[in-house]
């Protein structure tokens, strides 16, 4: 089984379109098992419209609550608090459970006792299945911390299906920047392919995203999308890739189809497979392929 | 204490790459330049506005606004550090330790730097008083200006986890300094944890999106955060207007969130960007649109102060 994880480090480059249409594309010629790891805005079953089969809770970290009948405000939990998450407030000091980390601090300096712990629900996660094969997805509920654990979760739900069924790629759409999640969305993948945009800021996070996959030692390929917005920054980025010995795995031209396939729900593959746009994912999904197939003598050999 | 007039506003957005970026730049440069045909209320925040580019993943405001940086300083989290003389390997350290960041194995400490969060509980607890802090770089802060701007940004350095600890000391180093007419504050994408960071303390959070399906998706997330968790005044803006369908707009109309600005999708605008031109540079025209958008913005604050 191979893991390809879709990043981009800016956001709104298109990850999940291309994420779309590989998932149709791969799926032509293997089994796949899919996740989306961009559980705090995920957005990859609103193009692949998948039906729910389980739905799981999530609960991860805490936040400290205090008991006001207890506090006798000394002002102990407010010193000790880095995170700016308690305030004194009538007729006792109160946390932000919004700013608090949970790392317990406070409950352990109150001299009278008045503060504990309480374990949060941060989310859920769903198994979904889809027309082209099954889905792991979760939802992060508003404001909680993206510590990467859920990301793990779902990514582990994945592997253990694509293991138990003897499925050949397990196909990652992750999210933008290049913090925690991130990092937990391509810790243990084969390849990360790279959608990228020649924009100015497309360039510098670009940079940023290539140097986060490196130092974890995940190897990359690029693909440039809307690449006739700006041909001088795509020439740039493909001397810039072939200076740090990066493949491109193609370039999209620049066309409100996409847009269009993902009002409709579809990946732009199968909306209009004859576009230009559909035809260079074609071209770019046999890249990938073709590097997945190098990465690994085992490549499909379990079939 | 910020009097009635300083208002903080944060660009946020839910889905990445709608033009937070383009549009905070906008907005800050809109109010800093002069315009020939001068009206009174350009001088409004003409020597007091402060731009923070929260983003500190992917920071990309200096991109369009070309500010001069002339400080610079590594920033990062208070980690422990075991005094070996002291610690008789207790464990009470691993004990509290919420993140597991800090276990006793065999004769030594162990510390995994990535997992701590800096609460600095174990030192508290060492009944050896054997744990000391030292800093342990994940970032930087940098600040400069920018014509009538100040500037400030923070980056996440490469391979590091945690953005919350950087975004928290740019706002405070910034905004406990002095008080600015107005702070523009630059989010990330999503609604977790480093966008609730940027968004605490602000008057005013404005959202960019894009009319279509995960525009929409995002943007209610965004809502949630900003409105229902947090409970600050909101405005839209939809960029790359007539791209998708109608439901950011049945959305909002709904919810009873204004719309304040809509940007057209034209190629000749995605052109500009891409080149680093700002939208106001490249639209002078727009100019007059995102004063409005401030003076709309500083009303909506003022009602919400005084129904407080």
């Amino acid at each position: 089984m191979k893991q390809l994880v879709i990043l981009s480090g800016k956001g709104g480059t298109g990850k999940t379109s291309v994420a779309a249409a590989l998932a149709h594309l791969s799926s032509l010629e293997m089994r796949i098992v899919l996740a989306d790891a961009d559980v705090d805005a995920a957005n990859l079953e609103l193009v692949l419209q998948p039906t729910r089969l389980e739905q799981h809770d999530f609960r991860a970290g805490q936040v400290a609550v205090i008991e006001p009948d207890l506090c006798e405000p000394c002002n102990r939990c407010y010193e000790v608090c880095r995170f700016g998450a308690v305030s004194a407030g009538e007729p006792a000091y109160q946390v932000d459970p919004l700013a608090c980390e949970g790392c317990a601090s406070c409950v352990y300096q109150c001299p009278q006792q008045a503060i504990h712990c309480v374990e949060q629900q941060a989310g859920l996660w769903f198994r979904s299945d889809t027309r082209f094969g099954p889905l792991f997805h979760a939802h992060l509920f508003a404001a909680q911390e993206n510590s990467g654990k859920l990301v793990a979760v779902v990514k582990q739900q994945g592997r253990l299906l694509a293991e138990r069924e003897q499925r050949e790629l397990l196909l990652v759409d992750g999210p933008p920047g290049i913090g925690c999640p991130v990092i937990s969305a391509s810790a243990g993948a084969d390849l990360a392919l790279l959608v990228t945009e020649p924009t100015v800021s497309g360039v510098h996070d670009l940079e940023r995203i290539l140097e986060t996959v490196r130092h974890f030692r995940v190897p990359a390929l690029v693909l440039i999308n809307k690449a006739d917005i700006n041909t001088v920054h795509t020439a740039g980025i493909a001397a810039y890739c072939r200076a740090q010995g990066i493949d491109l795995a193609g370039k999209l031209p620049y066309d409100t189809v996409v847009t269009e396939a993902m009002v409709q729900g579809q990946p732009v593959t199968v909306y209009r497979p004859q576009t230009a746009v559909a035809g260079a994912l074609r071209e770019a999904w046999a890249n990938v392929r073709t590097r997945l197939h190098s990465g690994t003598q085992g490549w499909g050999a379990r079939r | 204490m910020r009097g009635g007039w300083q208002v903080i506003i944060a660009v946020a957005s839910g889905k990445g790459g709608t033009g937070k970026t383009t549009v905070a730049t906008s907005l800050a440069l809109s109010l800093t330049t002069v315009d020939e045909r001068s009206d009174a209320h350009f001088s409004v925040c003409s020597n007091s506005l402060l731009f923070l580019d929260c983003d500190v993943e992917e920071p990309n405001a200096a991109l369009f606004l070309k500010p001069t940086l002339n400080q610079s300083e590594d920033v990062g989290i208070l980690i422990p550090k075991v005094d070996p003389e002291r610690c008789n390997l207790c464990g009470r350290c691993a004990e509290v330790c919420v993140y597991h960041a800090i276990a006793v194995a065999g004769r030594k400490v162990l510390l995994f730097a990535n997992l701590c969060h800096g609460c600095g509980s174990c030192s508290l607890n060492c009944p050896q008083d054997a744990i000391g802090e030292m800093l342990h770089t994940t970032g930087s802060l940098e600040s400069g200006s920018a014509g009538r701007i100040t500037f400030g940004r923070g980056t996440l350095n490469v391979g590091e986890a945690m953005a919350v600890p950087i975004i928290r000391q740019l706002k405070a180093r910034h905004l406990a300094q002095r008080d600015y007419e107005l702070t523009i504050l630059d989010a990330s994408p999503g609604t977790s944890c480093p966008v609730v960071e940027t968004m605490r303390g602000a008057d005013f959070v404005l959202l960019v999106t894009e009319p279509t399906p995960f525009g929409l998706h995002d943007l209610h997330l965004a809502v949630q955060v900003a409105r229902d968790e947090l409970g600050l005044p909101l405005g839209v803006v939809v960029n790359r207007d007539g791209l998708g369908d109608f439901g950011v707009d049945e959305y909002c109309a709904q919810e009873g969130i204004p719309i304040l600005m809509r940007i057209p999708l034209e190629r000749s605008i995605a052109e500009a960007l891409s080149a680093g031109q700002a939208l106001v540079e490249a639209r002078p025209e727009y100019r007059q649109r995102f004063v409005a958008v401030y003076e709309h913005i500083v009303r909506a604050v003022a009602a919400d102060k005084e129904s407080r």
